[in-house]
């Protein structure tokens, strides 16, 4: 099975193509430049536009879910069924279509040439195609709201037997049409994903050793690994769960007697799915973290003027825990009603992992330490990320630890914890780094005045969303609740505390908006940004023109001499050394950019 | 500077919240007290841990703020304190685990010889089922369920004759007896859950799932379906009445058996599986 | 240099560009369409690993009732053998630069693999008609999605033979197809594997 090395394939590696014009694809009409691109920018840039219009949609239900929570009864255009679909688009669109596109698709497709040192990612048209199967994805989802019974409220879970019975909503086609959806996701999300490893591995410019690679690039690297091996899990379930719903097979389905009717089902194992649910469903978790714990470090280390704290230590433990993550599945399912026996061997891995996790975050702070630190946008947003992160940590703490998992599971302290810690937590690295990348992508800075008002107010706002949240849920209130009504264990203070969440949602929902204003004017007014306008060491950053053109680099593919956080070097003459500055020019050397050593630019 | 009061500020508020916080749990009703014991642990160890970082954070941010001209200290590692700080965390880690491992362990081991009842969740209501006084459970099946027999108990089977069945969402059991409840699903998952009680378990169609409790306290709970069953989860409702063996006695005489459900539905048929009524005794 | 060794690399202490472990001495010894072949296999396997693990766990469940394998898959196992064994034929003439041995052994491969295609189909027709549908039970279920899953994956593959064949008869160009055919090559060797796990798995069970 071993492929054998043949002698006759070159040892040419694909970043040294000698002319950008010669070998790499080239647009020949408006078609092919701007709709079915093959330039990784270009893809990037569909990637991150769709993801956030659809992330939009999900904001938008986030809002109506809130003000029937913060006001029920008063809204009597919600009804039940309508809350629940609303809380299974809502989930559904924000981890996979919102954030994994957007992390993987839209930064990483972004990020990784330009930051190896690359013209292009390694198979451009397959990554052009998983693009198109990404937006028919979203179109199906969309789809799925104007069929009869409309999108499917089986919460984003997606849990067998109910996901396709009669008594949750949408499971006439809207449960269909979300599996179809996710499946075409999955295979263009793999489409994707292979020119992701293998640009990484194969198309890193001369000196770019692993250990040279910024955080960033070890981030979303081994999350597309992660994603690759779990979304085939999911992949499984939808195809079962779509024949016992289209063909009456068994796989999730036991003997049923549903409102009086015995069903055909026979003998199916709803565990099962579960099973194969979280399989996917944890690793994905850290699909949406891992690229945000690599962009915040590049953010930290760039915008404190130093470099990372403990480099090697924090790609191991990107490395460990991505392992890890894969044995860790059952922790969401302690009171599934599994073999009690697994909650020692899940409980006992899933605290393994906070180890690692931690001597992230200490990492990160130990990074600010003698620091330098400038407080722009993307630092204020990575201080926010790594107080959001902790303490959404370590309310997984509390969830992991199988006990503890008892009283808590399925109430509104694990809507807080997922929240924070992958919600709230990646959503802050996503605006940091989109404050941070702007000026790369449109050679324009975003209004720095917008930018503080959206900070404060998301942040802050979404802290105390959330925080008191946990509160609720240690009273035992639960999740997935379309009104409380009538409990003698709930206090009235926390109807007024929901009030109250919903108004500071909105007043975030409002930001956002805001934010989109600063997005689209910005393009037109911004500052003009000038090359490398952070003073950043990576790669991406050197490019002949900002923004770089197809083909990133200038004539010549810039040569790495170090590693991307030279920061702060005592004999430098500035207090950052790109990385493809040669060494003999680190004494003198100023400016933003490396003087291309052609001529060119 | 304002960032950094920022931060002290969100971690200060974080710490003082948690201690005037009006909302916190309900007082407990069952043995489990020491789960909240363990998750008093966990907010202590990782209280200190949260406090500690933000403190760092906002004191960096005060002290190395930028200034022009100055050069970070380029330090990329030290493997000592990178030693240190993982051998800290992971003793932390084993002081939580240990005592929530402890603590499942005991929620998953029923002692030998308590008593069993079962509850049997649909769509969206809740229903009970108590063994008379042979103290067995009679055999049941989804399959035979129809009007007549909700819980589609075997008609054949001798030990089910005698079972209590309770058609409604109310719910009671006496005081200081541990209980062993055995969780039915006759056609989605749902979760049995009092909060009082701090034990939950989901019920899964096609299987039998359980937990226990020893009832600790007098008094009228809510009980309420925790997994997402549909349109009605939310309205998925009982109540949980803990009382005195005397009371519960009581109520209990009051319900019906299997063989009385029957009797009434079909009064001349089936006389080897009339068995006298009056035999429902309490099990407990 | 060893994966370990780059990845405990101290890279603070390194400087210049003629360092071990960089691409541009290609250390890695991958080349992008292998790598590309290869991850995509891993992706393969996780999925049909998945598949049969789910089996194994629902075939502990009390309905499960085995179910009996046509004797038609033992000729479709021997035909993707020989379409197998076609492509590597194949794979040797484009290397050796014999176009008379890769053209006959791309015909084939390929050949052989349309085959086990409507080898397959027939195999469903039969079962259709004895009445196994797939709500039959779920050991029926389940043969219909491994051998749906499998034959998607053949398909995939004609795909690619096509493109390589195309280049071959219209051009009689060697030197564009070989890393093509060397792919087609160990997928198909791939997908014959997978199909000998999972017939076995189908026929012990
Ligand atoms: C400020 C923005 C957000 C607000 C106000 C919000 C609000 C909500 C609300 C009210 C629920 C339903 C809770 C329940 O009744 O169970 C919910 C569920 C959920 N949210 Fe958000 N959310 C926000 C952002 C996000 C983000 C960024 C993510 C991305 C990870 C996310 C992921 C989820 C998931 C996975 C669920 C669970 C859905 C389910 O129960 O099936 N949310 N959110
Ligand atoms: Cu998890
Ligand atoms: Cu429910």
């Amino acid at each position: 099975m071993a492929i054998v090395d043949s002698p006759v394939v070159q040892d040419i590696p694909a970043a040294e193509v000698p002319d950008p014009n010669e070998d790499l694809y080239h647009a020949k009409s408006w078609v092919t430049k701007y709709l079915f691109c093959q330039d990784a920018k270009v893809i990037a840039i569909q990637y991150s536009c769709t993801a956030l219009g659809i992330g939009l949609l999900g904001l938008v239900l986030s809002w109506v879910m809130r003000l029937q929570l913060g006001f029920p009864e008063v809204f009597s255009f919600i009804e039940p069924a309508h809350y629940y679909q609303f809380i299974t688009m809502h989930g559904m669109i924000m981890v996979i279509y919102l954030l994994t596109a957007l992390f993987l698709g839209g930064f990483g497709n972004y990020l990784i040439p330009l930051m190896l040192g690359a013209r292009d990612m390694v198979f451009p048209y397959v990554n052009m195609l998983s693009y198109w199967v990404y937006l028919l994805a979203v179109l199906v989802l969309i789809a799925s709201f104007f069929v009869p019974g409309g999108p499917t409220g089986a919460g984003w879970t997606l849990y067998p037997p109910q996901a396709i019975l009669s008594g949750t909503p949408g499971s006439d086609g809207g449960i269909i049409l979300m599996l179809v959806s996710l499946s075409l996701f999955i295979v263009g999300f793999t489409m994707g994903g292979l020119n992701y490893v293998v640009t990484v591995l194969q198309a890193r410019t001369r000196g770019m050793t692993l250990m040279r690679m910024p955080l960033t690039i070890w981030g979303i690297f081994t999350a597309t690994v992660h994603a690759l091996l779990a979304f085939p899990a999911l992949f499984v379930g939808a195809i079962m769960m779509t024949l016992d719903r289209l063909l009456e097979t068994s796989f999730f389905m036991p003997v049923i007697s549903e409102m009086g009717e015995i069903l055909s089902y026979e003998g199916g194992s709803p565990l099962l799915f579960q099973h194969l649910f979280w399989f996917f469903g944890h690793p994905e978790v850290y699909i949406v973290a891992l690229p945000a714990f690599g962009i915040v470090s590049d953010l930290l280390s760039v915008h404190a003027r130093r470099h990372v704290f403990g480099y090697r230590m924090m790609v191991w433990a990107i490395v460990i825990i991505g392992a890890l993550s894969f044995i860790v599945w059952a922790h969401h399912m302690y009171v599934s009603g599994m073999n009690p026996w697994f909650g020692f061997f899940f409980a006992t891995t899933t605290l393994i992992i906070a180890v690692p996790t931690a001597l992230k975050v200490y990492n990160w702070t130990l990074t600010l330490w003698r620091a330098n630190i400038r407080l722009t946008l993307p630092m204020l947003f990575g201080l926010a990320f790594i107080i959001t992160f902790v303490n959404g940590g370590i309310t997984g703490l509390f969830l992991g630890n199988v006990a503890i998992d008892v009283p808590l599971s399925d109430t509104l302290f694990v809507v807080a914890h997922f929240h924070m810690v992958m919600g709230i937590a990646p959503i802050l690295v996503v605006f940091g780094a989109i404050y941070h990348w702007y000026p790369l992508m449109t050679g324009r800075m975003l209004d720095e005045g917008l930018g503080k008002f959206h900070f404060w107010v998301t942040f802050l706002g979404s802290y105390i969303i959330y925080l008191p949240m946990h509160y609720l849920g240690f009273i035992g209130v639960p999740r997935r609740y379309f009104e409380m009504g009538e409990t003698t264990f709930i206090p009235e203070s926390a109807q007024d505390l929901n009030a109250f969440m919903t108004i500071v949602t909105l007043i975030v929902g409002f930001a956002q908006l805001v934010f989109l204003y600063n997005l689209i004017t910005s393009r037109k007014n911004g500052v003009e940004a000038g090359p490398n306008p952070w003073k950043a060491t990576s790669l991406e950053w050197q490019t002949a023109k900002t923004p770089p053109e197809h083909g990133n680099f200038g004539k010549t593919l810039p040569v790495v001499y170090r590693w991307a956080y030279a920061y702060g070097l005592p004999n430098a003459a500035q207090d950052f050394v790109p990385q493809n500055l040669p060494p003999e020019l680190v004494a003198t050397h100023v400016g933003n950019q490396v003087p291309d050593t052609d001529g060119e630019s | 500077m304002i960032v950094a009061y920022a931060i002290l500020l969100v971690g200060i508020g974080t710490v003082v919240f948690h201690f005037v916080s009006p909302w916190w749990w309900t007082p407990i009703a069952s043995n489990w007290g020491f789960i909240d014991d363990v998750i008093i642990i966990t907010f202590w160890v990782t209280g200190v841990v949260f406090v500690a970082v933000v403190l760092f954070m906002a004191y960096c941010v005060y002290r190395f703020r930028y200034k022009e001209g100055q050069r970070a200290e380029y330090n990329p590692e030290s493997k000592k304190l990178e030693i240190w700080l993982s051998v800290l965390t992971s003793v932390g880690v084993a002081i939580m685990l240990a005592p929530g491992l402890w603590a499942w362990d005991e929620f998953v081991t029923v002692p030998e010889g308590t008593a069993e009842f079962e509850v049997l969740g649909q769509q969206w209501s809740w229903m009970y089922r108590f063994p008379g006084k042979d103290g067995k459970l009679g055999k049941s099946s989804t399959k035979l369920i129809d009007d007549d027999n909700p819980f589609g108990l075997d008609p054949k089977d001798p030990n089910g004759q005698d079972d209590v069945l309770i058609e409604d969402s109310e719910l009671h059991l006496p005081l200081n007896k541990p209980v062993k409840v055995l969780l039915r699903s006759v056609d989605v998952l749902h979760d049995f859950y009092v909060p009082e009680l701090r034990a939950k378990m989901d019920m899964v169609p096609g299987a039998v799932t359980y937990l226990w409790f020893e009832p600790i306290r007098v008094g009228t709970f809510d009980i309420l379906c925790f997994e997402l069953c549909g349109t009605g989860h939310y309205d998925m409702r009982g109540s949980l009445v803990i009382e005195e063996a005397d009371a519960f006695n009581e109520w209990f005489e009051a319900q019906s058996t299997f063989a009385e459900t029957l009797a009434r539905i079909s009064p001349e048929g089936e006389i080897e599986h009339k068995i006298a009524a009056n035999a429902a005794e309490n099990s407990f | 240099m060893s994966l370990v060794d780059q990845l405990t690399e101290k890279p603070w202490l390194t400087e210049g560009c003629e360092v071990e472990g960089c691409v541009g001495e290609a250390p890695l010894d991958l080349r992008a369409p292998h790598l590309g072949l290869k991850v995509l296999l891993g992706v393969a396997s996780a999925l049909f690993m998945l598949v049969v693990v789910a089996y194994a766990y629902r075939m502990t469940f009390g309905d499960w009732q085995p179910m009996h394998q046509p004797w038609l898959l033992w000729v479709n196992t021997l035909i993707l053998v020989l379409g197998s064994w076609g492509m590597h034929r194949a794979w040797g003439g484009a290397y050796s630069g014999q176009l008379g041995v890769l053209k006959s052994g791309m015909v084939l491969g390929g050949g052989c693999a349309v085959v086990f295609l409507g080898g397959q189909l027939l195999v469903w027709k039969e079962l259709v008609s004895q009445g196994f549908f797939a709500s039959y039970g779920v050991s029926v279920a389940f043969f219909y999605v491994v051998t749906a899953l499998h034959a998607a994956h053949v398909f995939g593959g004609l795909i690619a033979w096509y493109r390589a064949s195309l280049k071959i008869w219209r051009d009689d160009d060697i030197d564009n197809v070989r890393i093509t055919v060397e792919l087609c090559a160990t997928y198909w060797h791939f997908l014959l594997c997978m199909w000998i796990i999972l017939f076995g798995l189908l026929l012990l069970t």
